[in-house]
């Protein structure tokens, strides 16, 4: 048994200690935005908040986590989807298949908190999520047109 | 927001006719609907009706269009959707999306045609008949209106969903008069006059947003690994790393008794599976479990012992087939002044589609229902049907949007899989997860490939004779042997390659020519793999071009011109990258240097041009990336843009990166640690030339693919003097 804090709601959850945090919140939380890639710490489709800061869920064991973390995921962000990433996912037109584009929100979200106008080279470093669909250069325009929004 | 809702087809019981694929029309009643559906309709007739097979209009004017092939990323929903709405004159605001069920699909006869989502086929196979199914639904929209006002329907205009009668200043919507509209007779396909395409206001159009974006952005886009289903189990399977081994033993019992786990199960001969309530359980009694197989003759296949096999396949005569063949290549390069030779080579490479597979199937005597990601839906129903051991009338498939395909969902092993599966909990739905590690070590892979080039020039560097003879393992004979050509051949091998064709010819004028290809198949599964063979056959030929211009003291891009001056497509692309890159106007800056290639494949035209610099430790950067693309028509251009870029990720991103390894039979690269993948730090930047000479429908998915790579190797071979001929590039020392 563990007590979550998940998008500001507390959770019960029944599993093994060992069991991920990505397998919990997709199958104890039922919150399925939340995707696996590769379930070893390399894709980030599994990428979510704890305390602002990005980690990739399928490395985290459950019994790792405090129930005073606060854990945001990508349903955690704006139903409406009117975050400033995600407006500007939506202009840009960045998600081709989709699948990894929950983590690279939180990621993209994440860098912008750090660094509210990131450089080509921050950008770089920060959003290190496959997509094999390639949607690399629209990930990159849409970061910095989140980061101009948020300053306007 | 576009919802994709399978179960919602809407269907009247009084449809008249509605429209075939193969251009007829055909009648449709009631018979052959289940259950729920028959109650659908009920429920649909105060909320919408079908006008034509394709189009769904509600009274609130939304139009709801039904989309056959499957959308994985490469936004053929939104062009298919462009095509008909173009037709139909509706308001672009207010469509939908909805995939017609593969059994809908077969109890209609067919009616919404090929469901198969491949080869670069979503919008140029089906381009035809989706404008005829908008410009019916139109025509019949129209003469509902006509009737109603008593008037001539040529009288009448519409724009946006908005019958007009100017003369007697009257107005109405799609919306109040789609209950009249469906019940009139479908016209003729005969009688459809599709738009001149100078007419166009949607196709083509800049800007056009995709229409499935919206639940991509929160989380909230249902894929078919996210299925819940009640009573849902879950598993996931291990099949013989050494394919086709048969499965010899396991530890049943110990994972039996692990919390959780429903049970275990054999899956065919090969395969393995363990049930439980949740993905983790069911992996943690996998890796409990100690499966064992049989040994075969293919526990000693390694690369290398694939690698002699094809090397020899290079000088045979045995299994070989020709391709292409005009003059005499032998004497042409008996007699040259100069005689080149080069071997190259391609690895195996692995989809690795982001989302893993997976599928959720629910078995009854008498039914059997399928969650799942696929690139065809006919293949998946036939798949579920043979599995459940059922007639394909009994089975029915629910399509998710795929977390990538590239090919790989083309094949239909995990549905065959998770239906085996389910058919031993009788009621129960469970959903089979491949493990990343899994889905990886059961690969249909790109074949691996060699190719043996040799060609002579004469003193003023013509090519007097050419010949290419490659050898690897057909992907007809692992994944559909009936389509084989004659005498057991692999047309594939030769794609682009061929002397003639639609679909894509070398461009170049040879006379001397032979291209050949030894087939060697092997026990490792291949498939098609986004680009297919046109992957390595573009490498090959273009490399070893830029490998003869050097020989013959010629600029490669003028080398190219002269032997292109019969194929003025292909010309064309290629002047307008090297136009972009300022190939003649401007040199590249100090220690940067260019590369350019062109093909034709997917009946498109393409041509790229690089700019990299090798630093004097090997560290290779690519600076610019001009794509270009001659599809003939652009239906969205904003998706081309995002193709082409994607196509550039996936194809150069293997060439840097990725091979898979065979070692005692079996993968060895079994996640992205191993198998990298591209990142958006190694991405160039690219600039696409998108130039539709029209008059033509070429594939756009696909083709780009195959010359981002030969472009870059041939950049680096102008950067440092010595040929890449081997991939992946992370293997290779590029500065001796
Ligand atoms: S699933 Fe967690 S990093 Fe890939
Ligand atoms: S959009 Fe398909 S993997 Fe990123």
């Amino acid at each position: 048994m563990a007590r979550l804090n998940l998008n500001g709601k507390t959770l019960d959850v029944k599993v093994d200690g060992d069991t991920p945090l990505l397998w919990t919140i997709r199958e104890q939380a039922g919150l399925t935005g939340t995707k696996y890639g590769c379930g070893v710490g390399q894709c980030g489709a599994c990428a979510v908040h704890i305390n602002g800061e990005l980690q990739r869920s399928c490395s985290i064991a459950i019994k790792d986590i405090k129930p005073t973390d606060k854990i945001v995921t990508i349903e955690g962000l704006s139903p409406t989807s009117s975050t400033a990433v995600q407006k500007a996912w939506a202009a840009v037109d960045v998600p081709q298949c989709g699948y990894c584009q929950s983590g690279q929100i939180m990621a993209a979200t994440a860098l912008l908190a750090k660094k509210p106008k990131p450089t080509d080279a921050d950008i770089d470093a920060a959003m290190t999520n496959i997509c094999r669909c390639g949607t690399y250069q629209r990930i990159r325009a849409a970061v910095h047109m989140a980061a101009d929004m948020k300053k306007a | 927001m576009t919802k994709i809702a399978q179960t919602k087809v809407s269907r009247r019981t009084v449809v008249g006719t509605s429209l075939a694929a193969g251009g007829m029309a055909i009648g449709v009643g009631a018979g052959g609907i289940t259950t729920a559906l028959a109650q659908k309709v009920l429920a649909d007739a105060a909320t919408g009706a079908e006008v034509s097979a394709w189009v769904v209009i509600a009274p609130d004017d939304t139009v709801t269009i039904r989309v056959a092939r499957s959308e994985m990323g490469q936004g053929t929903l939104t062009g298919l959707c462009q095509l008909v709405a173009e037709e139909l004159e509706c308001d672009w605001k207010k469509v939908k999306a909805e995939y017609p069920t593969p059994g809908q699909n077969l109890a209609r006869n067919r009616v919404w045609g090929d469901m198969s989502t491949g080869g670069s086929r979503g919008i140029r196979g089906s381009q035809d008949y989706v404008r005829q199914g908008g410009a019916a639904a139109r025509q019949m929209l129209l003469q509902a209106a006509a009737n109603r006002w008593k008037v001539p329907v040529e009288e009448l205009t519409v724009r946006d969903s908005v019958v007009s009668h100017t003369k007697s200043n009257r107005q109405t919507t799609y919306g109040k008069l789609v209950a009249d509209a469906s019940k009139l007779p479908v016209p003729d396909l005969k009688t459809i006059k599709l738009k001149d395409p100078k007419d166009w206001k949607l196709i083509g159009k800049a800007g056009v947003k995709r229409l499935d974006t919206a639940g991509k952005l929160n989380g909230s886009q249902v894929y078919a690994i996210d299925v819940k289903l009640p009573g849902m189990l879950t598993a996931t399977i291990m099949d013989a790393p050494v394919f086709g081994n048969k499965l010899k033993s396991y530890d049943e019992a110990k994972v039996k008794a692990m919390p959780g786990i429903k049970g275990v199960y054999k899956v065919g001969d090969t395969a393995v599976a363990v049930v439980a309530d949740t993905f983790w359980q069911a992996k943690k009694g996998l890796d409990a479990l100690n499966p064992t197989w049989d040994e075969s003759a293919n526990n000693k296949v390694s690369s290398e012992s694939i690698a002699e096999i094809l090397t020899a396949g290079l000088a045979s005569t045995e299994g070989v087939f020709v391709g292409n063949k005009g003059g005499d290549a032998d004497a042409g390069i008996a007699g040259a002044a100069k005689k080149i030779t080069a071997i190259y080579g391609s690895p195996f490479w692995n989809h690795a589609t982001m989302e893993p597979m997976n599928c959720t199937a629910k078995w009854t005597a008498d039914k059997c229902e399928v969650w799942v990601a696929t690139q065809n839906g006919d293949a998946s129903l036939a798949a579920c049907a043979e599995a459940a051991g059922l007639k394909p009338a009994q089975c029915e498939v629910y399509k998710y949007h795929l977390g990538g395909g590239f090919g790989r969902r083309g094949q239909q092993d995990y549905t065959t899989k998770a239906v085996l599966l389910a058919k031993q909990l009788p009621g129960v739905p469970v959903k089979t997860i491949w493990t990343r590690e899994e889905d990886m070590r059961q690969g249909k892979f790109r074949p691996v490939s060699q190719c043996k080039l040799e060609a002579g020039l004469d003193a003023q560097g013509n090519i007097t004779g050419f010949k290419m003879r490659i050898a690897g393992p057909s992907i007809l004979a692992s994944v559909a042997p009936s389509r084989m050509g004659p005498g057991g051949s692999d047309p594939i091998a030769f794609q682009g390659l061929i002397a003639e064709g639609p679909e894509g010819h070398l461009g170049y004028d040879i006379p001397n020519r032979t291209i050949d290809y030894a087939m060697r198949n092997l026990h490792v599964p291949v498939s098609f793999w986004r680009g297919v063979n046109a992957n390595q056959n573009a490498v090959y030929v273009e490399c070893f071009i830029d490998e003869l211009a050097k020989e013959a003291g010629q600029d490669p891009l003028a080398f190219r011109r002269k032997m292109l001056a019969k194929s003025p497509k292909h010309l064309a692309i290629l002047n307008a990258v090297a136009d972009k890159i300022g190939w003649e106007k401007s040199p590249p800056p100090t220690g940067v240097s260019r590369g350019i290639a062109q093909f034709m494949c997917y009946g498109s035209y393409i041509a790229a041009a690089a700019e990299v610099s090798v630093s004097d430790r090997g560290k290779l950067k690519v600076h610019r990336l001009v794509m270009g693309t001659d599809p003939g028509y652009a239906v969205n251009p904003g998706q081309i843009e995002a193709q082409v870029q994607g196509s550039v990720a996936y194809g150069l991103g293997a060439s840097f990166y990725q091979k898979i390894t065979i070692k005692d039979g079996r993968v060895v690269e079994e996640n992205f640690d191993t198998y990298e993948s591209m990142r958006l730090e190694d991405f160039p930047k690219i600039e696409t030339v998108l130039q539709a000479s029209g008059g033509f429908w070429g594939g756009v998915g696909e083709p780009t693919i195959c010359v981002a790579t030969p472009a870059v190797l041939n950049a680096i071979f102008a950067a440092t003097g010595k040929p890449v001929r081997t991939l992946p590039l992370r293997d290779l020392k590029l500065r001796a």
